[in-house]
């Protein structure tokens, strides 16, 4: 996931500075030495870089934090404040025309990911907007673009304009938005050919195409794994066509995305969504307070509860919640809740939303092959209705049993079940309302205190928004 | 010779005569390379009127904006201080030339032991397996070397393993019949090791002379996916034990550290034995090269220089170079 060696290099440098009581101008200089070092391993733009440096340094000498008792949290308040100051304070929206329809118009280098993202906008509209969508497929040039579009139109049930690749982009834009009044769809996306920003020609062709439909929102395809060149990029295709925002994909890579700070202060323009994975659902509002709380290793509370509210079933949930307060947990609902956490994703990226995970060394490289979890599913389906239900029967030979009508190895049966036997005796405090047990899991110190900071944080948002949603649903009556 | 001695006879001009159409296809592509690296070292030499800490830290900063790497700029920094330490310099010239030997010999370190050139089968179809992350150009290079063979007269025949993407079967095949060549294709959602295993035999039987197997981008971080490519590339050297002759990464050099993972994984998983490095004519910088030498220790074998279908070319380390430090390297004559 992005900025993790951001994260650990932060940490560091500011761990440094931890162990003493006050600090000197010279601890300053050298924590920010280290902070431009992790900035530009990360791929951030050297000029942003220096800037960024610069601020930081700029108010850390100050008074605020020499005088200060707490040097160190002065400092990640100050790198966290500056942070989401250059990466844009708000999520913003998808612009939207006052008639319809809103048009929408992507751009990029080849291989940015403009078709997929495309693909994957048009069914986010479907499913949160209800929305009509119409695609317009204007990459002539590549061979089997529109065919792709074509593939993912029908995979999403959104109808694709095209008219093959003999006719000119302006044409089939134009084409397409006769066919999309005529139709009255509310959105229009035009997905046009990648072309490098220095390309005059097709630079042209993108600017007559604007012209002519003019479109409510620009938005830039960049690949997250793009190194220095980003800026040149970004500054091509804004100072061509003005864009109006950005997308951010293959975020789902191991890259740690500092071309995310680098589009952002070079241009200004809000980066607006995240592409992370290949399914087609897999496009996310771009947040960048979370964000920035996620480089410095707060997690990312938000958009993992997001996640399971999106994912997870309500009435499901709700029985998990009196079998946790009965403290009835068995190997059915372990199961059971397996299989929900398996619908929100990959599990490391999972992992790495909980505060203080992100830079936890166990976890930094973790790599959960989703197998695993089949075999532990393996393993509670060879047990019979009885042991499920009552967890203490296991003795070594019904043990041994399941570990040979599961294929698994004895001592994955026996991890198994102490690891269960902990989830439980956890479930049962946290539903009291307890969450001292799981401080350690954390982690300790800075990131410890950080992300229990976070957690009551999230846990008081998540309040207010239930909150908003009740009330909501009480207008709507 | 050494190599900067051969780098310096190119720019005094004795070598000019051997100026191919090659050669300019280079200075044609990376004339954006080579002008903004140049003129970047140029304009930190005029900046700065003695050498000190500030002007290593810039020289960094320069380094890593050209893309050479994060390890190696430093690297070349921190051994730059030490030579412009023992050697006392105080002129901005020898500076220059230090820091430009210095790039040069890193770049032959590493390379000298180094095959740029593609490996063929003695006898029996070759095989070249392409991987890579979504994105990079891996169909598009084949369509362009398929283009290349066919030209020369061999029997090409392409599998689209690439079964996930949408349409991504379809470029192929577009690519196929645009080159003239033939392409084993199956459903889509269809196991791509299957498909492999159809073309091996079909290149096998019907005696092809170069097959080149297209696979779906990948990010090297999902486990699962990266399990499937190793067992493509079991099922190759199942049915033909000394393929694939070439396991090529296609890496995209706009791409910034994240190049080095992407190496590095991909090599866990098959065995690379060189780099496509695709849309170079895009980078302002060629400098990503040395960082792949230097970190990676992975042969670059070739290099796509634009979208016309003969843009790809075999790599030239010595036009390389020559491009990337034009402008920089004075002729010897002035300084000998």
């Amino acid at each position: 996931m992005a900025f993790e060696g951001l994260t650990e290099r932060l940490q560091n440098a500011i761990g440094k500075l931890r162990k003493k009581g006050k600090i000197s101008e010279a601890d300053v200089r050298e924590v920010m030495r280290e902070i431009r070092l992790a900035l530009l391993e990360a791929d951030v733009n050297f000029q942003v870089v220096k800037d960024f440096v610069k601020t930081v340094r700029t108010r850390a000498i100050g008074a605020e934090v020499l005088e200060s008792l707490t040097p160190a949290q002065q400092i990640v308040k100050i790198v966290n404040d500056e942070l989401t100051k250059v990466m844009g304070e708000e999520a913003v929206e998808l612009n939207k025309s006052d008639k319809i329809p809103t048009i929408i118009m992507m751009v990029g280098l080849q291989g940015a990911g403009k078709t997929t993202t495309l693909g994957k906008l048009a069914l986010k509209l479907k499913n949160e907007k209800n929305a009509r969508p119409l695609m317009i497929a204007a990459d002539i040039y590549r061979p089997a673009a529109i065919d792709q579009l074509e593939i993912l139109g029908k995979s999403i049930d959104v109808p694709v304009f095209s008219m093959g690749t003999d006719v000119s982009p302006v044409e089939i834009v134009r084409k397409g938005l006769e066919l999309a009044a005529e139709k009255k769809n509310d959105y229009v996306l035009i997905d046009t050919a990648g072309r490098l920003q220095i390309d005059e020609l097709l630079m042209d062709e993108l600017a007559q195409i604007k012209t002519l439909a003019q479109p409510d929102e620009i938005l830039l395809t960049v690949d997250a794994m793009t190194g220095q060149n980003a800026v040149e990029v970004a500054k091509g295709f804004n100072e061509q066509l003005d864009v109006t925002g950005v997308v951010l994909t293959k975020l789902d890579g191991d890259t740690r995305g500092g071309a995310a700070l680098s589009i952002r202060s070079v241009t200004g323009k809000p980066i607006k969504f995240i592409g992370q994975g290949e399914k087609m659902t897999d496009l996310d509002v771009f947040y960048p307070d979370r964000m920035s709380s996620r480089i410095l290793g707060m997690g990312d509370m938000l958009t993992l509860i997001e996640k399971a509210q999106q994912d997870f079933d309500e009435k499901k949930a709700q029985q998990m919640q009196e079998k946790m307060r009965e403290n009835s947990f068995d190997f059915n609902d372990f199961i059971d809740q397996m299989e929900q956490v398996q619908k929100m994703g990959p599990m490391e990226d999972i992992i790495k939303m909980i505060p203080g995970m992100a830079n936890n060394p166990a976890i930094k490289n973790l790599k959960v092959n989703p197998k695993d979890i089949d075999h532990l599913k393996a393993v509670v389906y060879s047990m019979t209705n009885e042991e499920r239900e009552n967890p203490d029967l296991f003795n070594p030979s019904r043990r041994r049993r399941i570990a040979a009508g599961s294929g698994r190895p004895i001592h994955e049966v026996n991890r198994m079940i102490k690891q269960f036997n902990e989830m439980k005796k956890m479930m049962g405090k946290v539903s009291k309302g307890n969450f001292e047990g799981m401080e350690g899991m954390f982690g300790n110190g800075l990131s410890g205190k950080l992300a229990k900071m976070s957690m009551n944080s999230m846990a008081r948002k998540n309040k207010k928004r239930k909150l908003k949603r009740l009330k909501n649903k009480k207008r709507r009556k | 010779m050494g190599f900067f001695d051969k780098l310096k006879h190119v720019f005094s001009g004795q070598e000019e005569e051997k100026q191919t159409v090659e050669e300019q296809k280079y200075e044609k592509g990376l004339e954006k390379s080579r002008k903004t690296f140049g003129d970047k070292l140029n304009e930190l030499f005029a900046n700065f009127r003695s050498v000190d800490e500030e002007f290593f830290e810039e020289l960094e900063e320069k380094l890593i904006e050209a893309d050479v790497g994060f390890e190696t700029a430093v690297k070349i920094s921190e051994e730059l201080q030490e030579e412009v330490k023992l050697r006392n310099v105080k002129d901005k010239k020898d500076v220059s030339n230090a820091i430009i030997e210095k790039l040069v010999s890193l770049y032959e370190a590493e390379g000298t032991t180094e095959d740029n050139s593609l490996h063929f089968a003695q006898n029996g179809p070759t095989v070249f397996l392409f991987v890579g992350v979504n994105g990079v150009g891996k169909t598009t290079t084949i369509g362009k070397l398929a283009h290349r063979y066919q030209q020369e007269g061999k029997k090409v025949l392409l599998a689209a393993a690439d079964t996930f993407r949408a349409g991504a079967i379809e470029q192929l095949v577009e690519w196929g019949r645009r080159v003239n060549v033939e392409v084993v294709r199956k459903p889509e959602r269809s196991d791509p090791a299957a498909v492999v295993f159809d073309a091996v035999q079909k290149a096998k039987s019907e005696d092809y002379d170069i097959l080149l197997v297209d696979t779906a981008g990948r990010l090297q971080n999902k486990v699962n996916l990266m399990n499937e490519l190793g067992k493509i590339a079991r099922v190759i050297t199942r049915e033909l034990p000394d393929a694939p002759q070439e396991v090529l990464l296609a890496l995209d050099a706009t791409t910034g550290q994240n190049a080095l993972t992407q190496a590095k994984q991909f090599k866990d998983v098959t065995n690379v034995t060189g780099i496509v490095l695709t849309k170079l004519d895009g980078t302002a910088k060629g400098g990503i090269v040395l960082a792949i030498r230097n970190e990676l220790h992975l042969p670059v074998k070739l290099v796509g220089l634009g979208e016309k279908m003969d843009d790809l070319r075999d790599f030239e380390p010595v036009e390389f170079v020559y491009g990337l430090f034009n402008g920089l390297v004075e002729a010897p004559k002035e300084e000998n």
